[in-house]
């Protein structure tokens, strides 16, 4: 029972993350190989804060996330006021994910590459189910807000978006600022549950990983992703395959979608939705 | 000293050329990058270990079994991972998407087979040549007269024959260029090839300098940064770039500090794009959509 305990637990941090992505990703449209970077940051800020400072840990948890937001605007301001093309955008993004792995590296608060150890174990099985839920409805709320719709309006066509009066810069820096939120606070009880962390965990891969999950689980959903997330934790860990097959058939999966899915698992519906409908139908024949 | 960094600087410069042009190819006529291309240049350097250390062969057939076994994989590529893609018109994230996907499932398909131990060439090219009292290696030598030949033959390919003024057409527009008879198909299965075969010498000379192993496309990122940094789609921009990364590289570690040579790249990456957002020689043209 804990062995299924902890791959749920980490299914669920990672669908935390992966939220994160999905927003920036599936509906903004824009494409990240940076995001471990605020993974890493928020589980540095938070470990710090409670390793060092005795932080409560829902505290803790928070300002993680708000940690990875003020670096979003380290790298957002000057990368999307720029207008960069979105190809140029990924491989900023991507230095300032290794540049931040470097320096977290060498700084003698973090304990350098060696990692900080002995973390207080906050992430249990019903936290993590906890702040999922509440990120979710986080994340719906973002979505269904007008800074939801400006950021769909910059998926679908960003010229039209911007004749329509949507500031592009505001739009696509506040839903980076949004997804590093949710990355951070992934980070935070990852470090909280696996009581260890060190800079070499938030790499490209991890950022990769996450890419895959909002690809496969579906581009402007919120359900779809979280699903993928927690599927892509729990199955090869379920059937024992070795790590790098695992990451063998995510890069199949990927290519698989993008050639005979792009919408992926759920892209552009809700499971909500789908409940929805069969309630209807349900009635309908009911009647 | 000064001479002799500045020579290292060039040939690895002249290594990354040759990767950013491959780069450069694919992305001004399909608008997207190939993250892809990394391990391509990855398998080209076990490809060309394989041919020199099992079967023995020297360094030149070493490299050119490595340039061909890379072209048919790059082909392979097109045709399954962006192909599909391009019948549907699908927008560049997707490309992007399957590109990455192609370069995570090589990466560690060489992983599980091979294995994550690092290989090293039979030396090749181990003396090094007195320069006006400076020691300049052999192997950075023939690097950079080898990197200088191809590009130069690519760029003659590229002027002076029919399927380079195809090429270059295709790059204006793609579909304009099918209407006028360019047969698409066959001019990426081309254009692919030549990326694939620069992109088999890199990883060749790669190996022989550093080691063999599977993150090795890492390095490839550099090349990846010199395409961006000439402008990216920009072939005179690749080669630019590539020798301007190198000597920035070669002068930062030299003169500065090693460990802070990758932030160096990055950074000035960074700071170029800001001030010019499309590179040194790039087309100012906005995303297709």
């Amino acid at each position: 029972m804990g062995y299924i305990n902890s791959v749920l637990t980490l299914g669920c941090i990672q669908a935390v993350s992966v939220l994160g992505l999905a927003l920036f990703t599936g509906f903004t449209g824009q494409f990240s190989l940076g995001h471990a970077a605020f993974i890493g940051i928020g589980a540095y800020v938070s470990a710090i804060l409670t390793f060092y400072y005795h932080v409560p840990f829902i505290l803790a948890l928070i300002l993680g996330g708000l940690g990875s937001v003020v670096v979003s605007f380290i790298i957002g301001v000057p990368t999307l006021k720029a207008k960069l093309r979105s190809d140029y955008f990924v491989i900023a993004i991507m230095g300032f994910g290794e540049a931040v792995r470097v320096v977290l590296e060498n700084l003698n608060i973090t304990q350098g590459a060696r990692g900080l150890a002995g973390i207080e174990k906050y992430s249990t099985l019903p936290v993590v189910i906890l702040v999922l839920a509440v990120c979710c409805w986080l994340a719906r709320s973002f979505i269904v807000s007008r800074y939801g719709w400006r950021a769909i309006a910059v998926r679908e066509d960003p010229i039209a978006a911007e004749m329509m009066g949507i500031n592009l810069f505001a739009t696509k820096m506040l839903s980076l600022a949004g997804s590093a939120f949710f990355c951070g606070v992934g980070g935070a009880l990852l470090a909280h549950f696996l009581m260890y962390i060190q800079p070499v965990m938030f790499t490209q891969v991890q950022s990769t990983q996450l890419v895959a999950a909002v690809v496969a689980g579906g581009i402007g959903s919120i359900s779809g992703p979280v699903i993928m997330a927690i599927f892509f934790i729990a199955l090869p860990e379920m059937l024992r395959i070795a790590n790098m097959w695992r990451l063998v058939i995510y890069g199949l999966v990927l290519i698989l979608i993008m050639v005979f899915r792009p919408s992926g698992l759920m892209g552009y519906h809700e499971l909500t939705e789908l409940g929805k409908g069969l309630f209807r139908r349900l009635k309908k024949e009911g009647s | 000293m000064l001479l002799q960094t500045l020579v290292t600087g060039l040939a690895i410069g002249g290594v990354y050329a040759l990767m950013a042009v491959g780069y450069s190819l694919v992305f001004s006529i399909l608008n997207f990058s190939n993250f892809a291309h990394g391990v391509i240049i990855m398998l080209g350097a076990y490809f060309g270990y394989y041919l020199c250390s099992s079967l023995g062969l020297g360094i030149g057939a070493s490299m050119l079994g490595a340039m061909i076994g890379t072209a048919v994989i790059s082909i392979l590529n097109e045709k399954l991972a962006y192909r599909p893609l391009r019948l549907r018109k699908a927008v560049p994230l997707y490309f992007m998407i399957s590109a990455m996907g192609a370069a995570m499932f090589l990466e560690n398909m060489v992983y599980v087979t091979v294995g994550s131990h690092f290989y090293s060439y039979p030396s090749f090219f181990t003396g090094s040549i007195s320069i006006g009292g400076a020691y300049v290696g052999l192997l950075d030598i023939v690097a950079l007269s080898i990197s200088t030949f191809f590009i130069i033959l690519l760029t003659l390919f590229l002027n002076k024959t029919m399927m380079g003024t195809a090429i270059r057409a295709a790059s204006r527009d793609m579909l304009v260029a099918s209407t006028l008879g360019v047969n698409i198909d066959g001019l990426l299965m081309v254009v692919f090839a030549l990326a694939g075969g620069f992109a088999g010498i890199a990883g060749v000379f790669l190996g022989v300098k550093y080691l063999v192993y599977p993150t090795m496309g890492v390095i490839t990122n550099k090349a990846y940064i010199a395409a961006v940094i000439g402008g990216i789609g920009s072939l005179p921009g690749a080669i630019v770039g590539g020798l301007i990364l190198g000597l920035v590289e070669s002068f930062v570690s030299a003169y500065i500090s090693t460990t802070l040579r990758d932030v160096f790249s990055f950074s000035m990456l960074i700071i170029l794009l800001l001030v010019l957002p499309s590179g040194l020689f790039g087309k100012t043209l906005d995303e297709k959509l």
